[in-house]
């Protein structure tokens, strides 16, 4: 999942003589200009380079006469897997299960949400089975019966509680992870509402 | 004068000739390793002096095989056609010279291309039964042109299949998930009328993990897989596949939309597998277990092409390549490391005892310490493929002093304008090139490569005839040049990366530029254009591209003369994607009696209505007319329309938000 975000750029005004040809569909002035303006907004917010979510991938009207410069679905036409291999940093980051001896590494651009990332711990660590506890997710040993509860240590230093804020974030800001035992994590909360 | 042909007189032929005259078309010319005969249709009667003068002057012929009452006008579909109606096959045929079915079908089983056979297919009745019995692979370009039923009815003793499904944009996310081309439906009669079947290779399809689980299971005999661009399985599917398929051979996994949960499919290989020949898990992420891998790659002694993929260290890679020296095909795993545990002269030496390879791809993440061990195996390498690589131009050049055989060359447009030069300097040989972005979506401060660096290559590369070049700024000056320079190209593919970019120097439409390609390159097959375009640049193509097989356009055109032009002329066109175009149903309904002759046309986000591709859907009632909707557009429009000639009618699975005409 890539954190590219679309760049908004000043285009310098245009100096072809052909000012009347336009990337506009003709016959479609007013009611595409506010439909592709809508359309931009959501595909500005929603564009998964790597991914097929979106049914409504429409291609934005980009038109030479606005200044900005937007991407448009699917062009420049590079394959989805040619753009996922050419990540050039991978955000690989230390995952500590508490108890076990060593330390795993997960890459975090290769998961598109909470979920997957769960079920990515899942099968690195193949003792887990994920549990929804009241809307929490948490990580089960069953043999042992410990629940382990996902936290991450941010760009700041502290230690968050896996599944707060949006994924993107997550990534961005998430330094290594720390599956702890449920006693230590509700402690912790424990803590935190005293506050 | 017809002479009987002798089974010891067809071996030894070597000569092929297609010959047109004012009365008799050439209904097919065929070649083989060593026969060729002519045929042909249309005559009436016997024309002797015609024959006299056939066997005078070709000497090693040495059997002509006539045909009456044939219809003339199928003739020229005759390459076209990918599936054929028995009623249409004429059943009058009255040859002067019958050839025994010992010899046809021994003769026939050399025929590997799938369009000779098809010309072969449409002869008479009873070649088209030869044909159809001695026929062991089948080419399905489009899924939905033909129903599995179909094509196990007519050939009943096929080994390898080939199935290709979503329209060519799929690849750039302007199909829909859920569109279709779910192989399953494929599999399922497959496995009753082909249990012993061995390859498949699928492009573009829906392949979920049952379908794997199903093709393990059913296939005894299962030898190759290759899934290029599909999507909708995980590796759970190719546990299935390691694990069930005894005797697999070829495991060719690219490029798909897979859910990677994990290496341990590789370590489902049972120990008892030593046939394996062809491994590709380039694609995969997961880290896979290196001491299965290793023992695996040890026993297949076979074992010719092996990509690993970017978990795969260079310690790793050193120990594989030492188990498998014989290897034609590498792809290496992460080309560098941060402690050298080995030095890098041993893998250097490593790389010298691979005697045999052609191809080297991979490479992630190398820089000048470690690209130089794979320099003694250089020399006779083919194909190298760098666009995982960001190499620079100095390190681009320094390698290719080592590469004198490359024919295929595949870059990042890092290595810039130098590096191209480099290649002109040093690859006369080369066929193919290919450079892509290395950052797509970066608009400011890009480097990239220019006009430049095409012109370069062109001028030390006068073999070159495939391109595929992503630049920011290209000129009409420069693409003639180029052409000039190599008029062989048979596939150019030029993406100017900034929408609608005119020439920056001359600030002029790049139509010129096009109109240079088709007009001095004969062999055009296929086409990518780009850049500032108006209707000009089709009317050249529709005007001088001839051999034209494949067109992609995007945000081109003024009116709906562009497209009008391309149909109108082209007369070899097979497929034709559009995007972004001011054409409309006036345009769309030009091409009327030409849709049929196509494997497919694509347009999305044009000007065409509901209404427009109702009135095609009407008259042509042998091809599918698709609509997709989308929540935004309005109800009248057809914003993406995908329309394809079919045998087997309207499509069965279509998802609600396709809707057939």
């Amino acid at each position: 999942m890539s954190s590219e975000t679309s760049t908004v750029t000043s285009e310098p005004p245009p100096t072809t003589a052909d000012t009347e040809l336009t990337l506009r569909l003709p016959g479609e002035s007013q009611k595409s200009e506010a439909k592709s303006t809508k359309r931009r907004f959501s595909d500005l917010t929603d564009l998964k380079l790597g991914g097929n979510d979106e049914s409504d991938t429409e291609c934005s009207v980009v038109t030479r006469s606005t200044p900005a410069k937007e991407r448009v679905v699917g062009w420049p036409p590079v394959r989805s897997h040619r753009k996922n291999m050419m990540k050039k940093d991978c955000k690989y980051v230390k995952v500590a299960v508490d108890g076990a001896p060593y330390l795993r590494k997960v890459d975090l651009e290769l998961y598109s949400g909470y979920q997957q990332l769960l079920c990515g711990f899942e099968h690195l660590f193949s003792c887990f089975t994920i549990r929804n506890v009241l809307n929490e997710r948490k990580l089960m040993d069953p043999v042992n019966g410990m629940e382990y509860v996902p936290t991450y240590e941010d760009k700041e230093g502290d230690w968050m509680l896996v599944g707060d804020v949006p994924w993107m974030m997550f990534v961005e800001s998430c330094k290594r992870i720390r599956l702890m035992k449920n006693s230590e994590a509700v402690n912790g909360s424990e803590l935190l509402e005293k506050c | 004068m017809l002479t009987f042909i002798n089974y010891r007189y067809v071996v030894k032929c070597k000569v092929s000739y297609s010959i047109e005259t004012c009365n008799v078309t050439c209904f097919a010319s065929l070649s083989l390793s060593s026969v060729s005969w002519l045929l042909f249709s249309g005559f009436r009667e016997r024309n002797t002096y015609f024959h006299y003068w056939l066997l005078s002057s070709c000497k090693s012929i040495s059997s002509i095989h006539h045909i009456m009452d044939l219809n003339q006008k199928r003739t020229r579909m005759v390459d076209r056609v990918d599936s054929v109606d028995p009623d249409l096959v004429s059943p009058e045929s009255t040859p002067m010279c019958p050839f025994p079915d010992e010899v046809l079908e021994p003769v026939l089983s050399l025929i590997n291309s799938h369009k000779d056979r098809s010309s072969v297919s449409l002869v008479c009745k009873d070649w088209y039964n030869a044909e159809r019995w001695s026929r062991r692979h089948v080419f399905i370009g489009n899924c939905y042109s033909v129903s599995p039923e179909i094509v196990v009815g007519r050939f009943p003793k096929i080994r390898s299949v080939t199935l290709k499904g979503k329209p060519r944009f799929s690849d750039f996310n302007l199909v829909p998930e859920d569109w279709g081309a779910d192989v399953y439906p494929w599999l399922s009669v497959l496995a009753k009328a082909y249990p012993f079947l061995e390859e498949l290779r699928l492009k573009r399809m829906a392949v979920s993990d049952e379908s794997l689980e199903f093709l393990a299971m059913n296939f005894p005999e299962f030898k190759a897989l290759s899934l290029l661009s599909c999507d909708g399985f995980s590796t759970d599917g190719l546990k299935a596949i390691a694990t069930h398929c005894r005797n697999l051979a070829e495991l060719d996994i690219q490029e798909n939309g897979i859910d990677d949960l994990g290496g341990d499919w590789l370590s489902c290989f049972p120990e008892t597998l030593t046939t394996l020949q062809v491994l590709n898990f380039a694609s995969l992420n997961s880290e896979v277990n290196f001491n299965d891998l290793e023992k695996l790659v040890t026993r297949c002694k076979s074992l010719r092409v092996l990509k690993v993929n970017r978990t795969i260290n260079l310690d790793q890679l050193q120990k594989l390549l030492l188990r498998a020296p014989q290897l034609t095909e590498l792809g290496t795993g992460t080309f560098t490391q941060d402690l050298v545990t080995r030095p890098v002269a041993d893998l250097e030496a490593t790389f010298g005892s691979c005697k045999n390879l052609l191809t080297i791809s991979g490479l992630w993440d190398t820089n000048s310490l470690y690209l130089p061990v794979i320099y003694p195996a250089c020399a006779s390498l083919t194909f190298l493929n760098l666009s995982c690589a960001a190499l620079r131009s100095f390190e681009l050049a320094m390698l290719l002093i080592h590469c004198k055989s490359l024919r295929r060359l595949w870059v990042l447009d890092t290595v810039g304008d130098m590096g191209l030069e480099a290649v002109g300097s040093w690859c006369p040989l080369l066929e193919e090139l290919r450079v892509f972005p290395a950052d797509p979506f970066e608009q400011e401060n890009v480097a990239g490569v220019t006009e430049s660096g095409f012109v370069a290559v062109s001028r030390g590369c006068p073999k070159l005839h495939y391109v595929l070049y992503f630049c920011h700024q290209m000129t009409n000056a420069a693409v003639a040049t180029v052409v000039q320079n190599c008029p062989g190209f048979t596939h150019f593919r030029l993406c100017i990366m900034n929408l609608g970019q005119p020439d920056y120097v001359t600030n002029e439409p790049m139509d010129e530029a096009f109109g240079a390609v088709v007009r001095t390159c004969p062999n055009l097959q296929r086409l990518a254009v780009s850049g500032l375009l108006t209707d000009l640049t089709f009317e050249y193509i529709g005007k001088y591209a001839k051999n034209l097989e494949i067109l992609s356009v995007a945000f081109a055109g003024s009116s709906d003369l562009g497209l009008k032009y391309v149909l109108g002329g082209c007369p070899r066109l097979r497929k034709l994607e559009i995007r972004d175009c001011p054409f409309g149903n006036a345009a769309l309904l030009s091409g009327l009696t030409k849709y049929e002759s196509m494997r497919s046309l694509w347009m999305s986000a044009c000007n065409l209505t509901m209404n427009g591709c109702r009135v095609l859907a009407k008259e042509m009632p042998r091809l599918n007319v698709e609509v997709m909707k989308d929540e935004d557009s309005e109800d009248s429009q057809a914003h993406k329309v995908y329309i394809y000639r079919t045998v087997a009618g309207p499509r069965r699975d279509a998802p609600p938000f396709v809707l057939t005409l």
